[in-house]
């Protein structure tokens, strides 16, 4: 077995192979490199033709109509566009707008950006396994509530948001809806015909795409309208201008192709390799699943191991690679924000780690991993003083610690 | 995180991992740290009736710079009198491991660790 495995596809996959094969065809002088905006040579033509190609790959994967989908550089930038977007050509109508303390950087970050421009943004707490409480949703919104910003698959602990639901309240509301669901194409069916989203953001990377591609959805009955963000040649209806980046747009459409085709069955496939992988550490001693268990993905799985630190936990088992919520892995020393936002104590969010699995992991690559993590938790667990005093019966909370 | 050898080392065979029997009367034990900031070290040392520090051990809840400064710390007090113990400073600590910037603290609580066993041992004799 090739080591170290992967399994932390809900940070990047690797490119299939299928896709990597098709973006090549779109680099070279053999190949068609041209211009799709060139109106005037078969080059641009045929560039056009592989792009247009590709939106309705995309739209198809998403039951939605392929003039509704806008590229853009990734799932951040469509973040970006959708809510600053949409904020920003009806701020006449209010200037409020709401997410949840669990969104990805892309929208919290996006959101306090549009506060400095004196907009006003309610951050929307989640109940402990992750999810929105719709009427506390409901609570929120005001008359002068224009966006409502809610992520599809939490990237982190692999909820799934009732986004039908969610919709229909907006909807009502008459409330623009954006969606992120960088994580969910490919894991989750996705129908825009059904649902009441307005926006929602793809991106290539997390389905078997390159990176540095993504896409928008910008709904056209009822028709949605945004602020541009990048100004210039007026690509995309005028929503995002800039060269099309043909190789990556081929690709991404040629990955979310597969996703539609082969996502039924992976996904069962994927199912039961989380399956074997809980079923092989749910009975170590004090180990937590993150987030909801019925809600969610099978391809992220989170769990913390108490008393262990996540950091220490993450060197242990070096033949694996995945992510921690551990302050020790970010640059802020800060504990993850979405595991304290449902409510774990931060020793529960230092210990915490995510596996996530995708398209080439194994059983063998499971199995391998259930044996290390066995011994990294007893081997870090035999350092850990605060497994003595658990173990002693000591109450942690009762500790008056001499903090730093 | 790229991290140097020494930490490596220390880390995948941390030295005088244990616990020494708390009522031993030539044993103290410093606890520092606070589960929430993601660390706690404990260390131990036993003291003869001359005042060096024959043996230590340590047990640490951290990453993997605050359990290679807890270990380094263990084969630097043995065989120092108190006074001596006293004196190591977590630059010394930080410089022995290659320590990153964001890891400083950790050098810092395994200095802090032995200052407070130290002082352990004091008030056990002096009380």
């Amino acid at each position: 077995m090739k080591l170290p495995i992967y399994l932390d596809y809900a940070a990047t996959t690797p490119v299939d192979p299928r896709v990597a094969e098709k973006m090549m065809q779109f680099l070279t002088m053999d190949g068609q490199f041209g211009n799709p905006a060139s109106r005037s040579h078969r080059f641009g033509w045929q560039a056009e033709e592989a792009v247009e190609i590709a939106r309705s790959q995309i739209a198809e994967l998403v039951n939605a109509d392929p003039r509704e989908i806008v590229f853009t550089s990734g799932a951040t930038e469509s973040n970006n566009l959708a809510i600053k977007g949409a904020a920003e050509f009806y701020h006449k109508k209010g200037k409020h707008l709401i997410t949840v303390k669990t969104e990805h950087k892309a929208v919290l970050d996006t959101m306090r950006q549009l506060e400095r421009d004196g907009f006003e943004v309610t951050y929307l707490d989640v109940e402990a396994n992750g999810l929105v409480d719709l009427a506390k949703l409901e609570q929120a919104m005001r008359p002068d509530t224009t966006v409502v910003s809610i992520m599809m698959v939490n990237n982190e602990i692999g909820v799934v948001q009732d986004v039908a639901a969610i919709g229909e309240l907006c909807r009502s509301k008459g409330i623009i809806f954006h969606v992120d669901a960088a994580q969910a194409t490919g894991k989750v069916e996705i129908d825009l015909q059904q649902l009441k989203v307005d926006l929602m953001s793809f991106s290539g990377h997390k389905t078997y795409g390159p990176k540095g591609i993504g896409a928008l959805f910008v709904r056209r009955k009822p028709r949605i309208r945004l602020e541009a963000q990048t100004h210039g040649g007026g690509h995309e209806r005028g929503m995002r201008s800039g060269t099309l980046a043909t190789h990556q747009i081929v690709a991404m459409g040629e990955a979310f192709r597969l996703a539609k085709e082969e996502m039924a069955a992976e996904q069962q496939r994927i199912t039961a390799l989380r399956d074997r992988l809980w079923n092989g550490i749910k009975d170590i001693e004090q180990v937590f699943l993150n987030g909801d268990a019925q809600a969610r993905v099978p391809n992220i799985t989170n769990v913390s191991f108490n008393y262990v630190e996540g950091e220490s936990l993450i060197m242990a088992l070096k033949d694996i690679a995945v992510s921690s919520g551990s302050a020790c892995t970010s640059a802020s020393l800060e504990p993850s924000y979405v595991l304290r936002a449902l409510g774990l104590s931060d020793e529960l969010a230092h210990s915490s780690i995510r596996f996530s699995i995708g398209r080439f992991t194994t059983e063998e690559q499971i199995d391998h991993t259930i044996k290390i993590v066995h011994e990294a938790i007893a081997k870090l667990r035999e350092m850990s003083p605060l497994w003595d005093m658990y173990k002693d019966g000591i109450d942690l909370n009762t500790v008056a610690w001499v903090a730093h | 995180m790229a991290y140097s050898n020494k930490v490596i080392d220390h880390y995948e065979n941390p030295r005088n991992v244990g616990s020494f029997a708390k009522d031993d009367p030539s044993v103290a034990t410093g606890m520092v740290g606070a589960p929430a900031c993601g660390d706690v070290m404990k260390l131990q040392i036993k003291v003869n009736e001359q005042g060096i520090i024959e043996d230590a051990k340590f047990k640490t809840y951290g990453c993997g710079s605050a359990i290679a400064s807890s270990s380094l710390v263990t084969e630097w007090v043995k065989g120092k009198t108190l006074d001596e113990a006293q004196q190591i400073k977590n630059t010394d600590i930080a410089q022995e491991l290659a320590l990153p910037p964001v890891k400083i603290h950790c050098s810092i609580l395994a200095e802090d660790a032995i200052k407070a066993a130290i002082a352990d041992y004091k008030q056990k004799r002096g009380g």
